[in-house]
């Protein structure tokens, strides 16, 4: 595989990551237990939102072939996207919510301060901005999930089903191949094997104040890096890139 | 005597939370203030029902933040209410149980994208002109909310605008799909403004007490006014017939409104009242545990804070 | 948004002065930039201290309105008495301000 490809496939990673939580976390809004969390859950979708963007210019910027952040985001398959399956997990209940952004949040603050370094500028300056943005965002899922899980007996029971619900699905966060090594070598990207260290201490860290217990199954659900996802996917971008499919070429 | 409160009132100074005030006058202001707050609440969802369809990323970000400030001013206004004496609780309650309501338009569905432009464009347009009004209501804290709000909104009403001259600069399909948003979306908006003067049983007090500085009728030629230039710009028809410029009165005349479907959706009997509702109790009311969660966690942590002390 | 709802059979009367609600209210305070003084911008709601921060700052600095947020049960502010505002804060006099004193043009800017 070429450098450039390997740094494009790498920027799509990251970029569908972010894309497929946001859509995850726009389906939210006005859904949220008060009106404090309506907005909250705006700002989380529109960081990642933002991230994705950057993301997704960069990569069409490097592949070079006339696809530009809406191309990439709107008009791949299902099969094309190369998220994490963790991101595309269904809302569920507000514990699975706060779960999810918690696990996603703990893996992208050492992977954005990672990335700050890259020997690729433009990689960098997107990281830069991103991890301010990832710290915040788990500031807020980690006292969500303490208040969760040391709350009542019920939210507790909640917490901790939700916890080991999405925990096999994180395993994805950390899968590597090629494409990260390669990236990883030329010092542009990260290999995530090497963030798993801060991961597990966070997430170890925040458990624990939460009076939950660390997940114990062992099954890990990977795949999505290489587009082989869980089921909900297909649904997610169904309706995602719904009007951009029915009005190619057109412009918003 | 004069009371104080009416000083204040003649003196054009604005009445603040602690100042003494006519019931009437607090009830109408909580009155006014928890409509004003339900309606960006309820505001939410029309809009929200595009946010995972929208047509590029940068109309998704847009559009996202549009909502999510939909969602603070509905918070600056209860805050504001909530200084006159009534709590966010008891006013959720209120619109749940149907007994305070919220602006009409909101019980329209958003069936095309162009519904988006529209209502940026038409809806926000007529709720700006009644809000830059209320930048100077008699009210303090309402006014300053309505300060606030109005220096957010002002991109709401042009991102609106330009989503319909995008499709309007766009293909065939995509010029249709404007003009059927303003044809659903024209009547409606006008009559955001509320019922004529001669019909609208509370305008003179509110006037008379500063909360209100325009009336309904004024309000509306004035968005009329405004609005039709922009409409032959985009090369869009309002589908208003007796729609014409009177050179007599310097404004343009238009049409009979159909009071009989305003009243219908007031009542509750609009297409989408109930699914509101329905919605918005669905979602505080799967959020019950998750805000006990909260309080007990506050309660544990206050306990163990004390212990240590 | 506008909202002239007229009144319809149904519509509750208003009350006020009922029980507060479930989550206590927070007053929040905006410094706008580093020296400037923290300024009252409005309230939340929230069960604790950190989640008041988190929406005030989420609530209230959407635009960089922001540099450092304070919040305050608002159960915890004393206010003043409006009626007592006359002897309170009349009490101005004169000669605090500059221009009470005449200073012949001839001495220059003083």
């Amino acid at each position: 595989m070429s450098a450039n490809l390997n740094l494009f496939t790498y920027l799509l990673r990251l970029a569908d990551d972010n894309m497929v939580l946001s859509q995850r976390l726009g389906e939210l809004v006005s859904w949220m237990p008060e009106l404090e969390e309506d907005i909250a859950i705006a700002n989380l979708s529109l960081d990642h939102l933002g991230q994705a963007t950057s993301l997704y210019a960069y990569a069409g910027t490097i592949e070079a072939a006339g696809r530009n952040e809406d191309a990439l985001a709107l008009t791949r398959s299902e099969r094309e996207f190369m998220n994490a399956v963790l991101v595309e997990q269904p809302n569920g209940n507000f514990a699975d919510t706060i779960a999810r952004q918690f696990l996603v949040d703990a893996y992208q603050v050492p992977l954005y301060q990672a990335l700050s370094s890259s020997t690729d500028q433009t990689l960098g300056g997107i990281a830069q901005k991103a991890e301010k943005e990832a710290r915040y965002h788990l500031e807020y899922s980690s006292t969500w999930l303490v208040r969760l899980g040391d709350g009542t007996d019920l939210s507790h029971d909640r917490a901790q089903s939700a916890l080991d619900r999405m925990w096999p699905f994180a395993a994805d966060l950390f899968a590597t191949d090629d494409v990260e090594a390669a990236v990883a070598a030329a010092g542009m990207g990260v290999d995530p094997t090497t963030l798993r260290d801060s991961f597990d201490s966070t997430v170890a860290r925040v458990v624990e104040l939460a009076t939950l217990r660390m997940p114990t199954d062992t099954y890990e659900r990977t795949g999505g890096r290489t587009g082989m996802h869980t089921e909900h996917l297909g649904h997610l971008l169904a309706e995602m890139q719904s009007l951009h499919q029915a009005h190619l070429g057109a412009t918003w | 005597m004069t009371s104080r409160f009416e000083q204040l009132i003649a003196a054009n100074e604005k009445i603040e939370p602690r100042d003494e005030m006519p019931d009437e006058y607090r009830k109408t202001m909580i009155r006014q203030i928890a409509q004003h707050a339900h309606s960006e609440v309820i505001g939410q969802q029309p809009e929200g029902n595009w946010i995972t369809r929208a047509p590029s990323l940068r109309r998704k970000a847009i559009l996202i933040a549009k909502v999510q400030d939909e969602a603070g001013h509905g918070l600056y206004l209860y805050s504001a209410a909530e200084t006159l004496g009534i709590s966010r609780d008891e006013l959720n309650e209120l619109l749940h149980s149907g007994k305070q309501k919220y602006s009409s338009i909101f019980n329209y569905p958003t069936l095309s994208w162009a519904d988006i432009g529209a209502i940026g464009w038409l809806v926000d347009g007529a709720a700006i002109t009644n809000q830059v009004m209320l930048t100077r209501t008699s009210y303090g804290p309402y006014s300053r909310a309505m300060i606030r709000i109005c220096k957010e909104e002002s991109f709401h009403q042009r991102q609106g605008y330009e989503i319909m001259m995008t499709l309007c600069d766009g293909t065939e399909e995509q010029k249709a799909m404007a003009q059927d948003a303003l044809d659903r979306w024209w009547w409606p908006s006008i009559m955001m403004f509320g019922p004529p003067d001669a019909d609208s049983t509370h305008t003179e007090q509110s006037m008379a007490w500063g909360i209100k500085l325009e009336t309904n009728d004024q309000l509306r030629q004035k968005f009329i006014d405004m609005t039709v230039p922009q409409t032959e710009f985009l090369g869009l028809k309002i589908p208003d017939p007796d729609l014409s410029w009177n050179e007599e009165r310097g404004h343009y005349d238009f049409g009979d409104i159909d009071w009989d479907e305003f009243w219908t959706v007031v009542k509750g009997n609009g297409p989408c009242n109930r699914e509101r509702i329905a919605h918005k109790r669905k979602a505080w009311d799967d959020g019950a545990w998750v805000r006990e969660a909260a309080l007990a966690h506050a309660a544990k942590q206050h306990a163990r804070q004390k212990e240590v002390a | 948004m506008s909202y002239d709802v007229p009144i319809i059979e149904g519509e509750a009367e208003i009350t006020f002065g009922g029980g507060a609600g479930a989550f206590p209210l927070w007053e929040v305070f905006v410094r706008a930039s580093r020296g400037l003084n923290h300024v009252h911008v409005g309230s939340v709601h929230a069960a604790d201290a950190d989640a008041a921060m988190q929406s005030a700052r989420d609530v209230y600095t959407r635009r960089n309105e922001g540099v450092s947020v304070w919040v305050v049960p608002s159960a915890q502010i004393h206010a003043s008495d409006p009626h007592q505002k006359d002897a309170w804060f009349d009490g101005d006099h004169p000669y605090r301000h500059p221009t009470f004193y005449d200073i012949p043009d001839e001495v220059g800017h003083m």
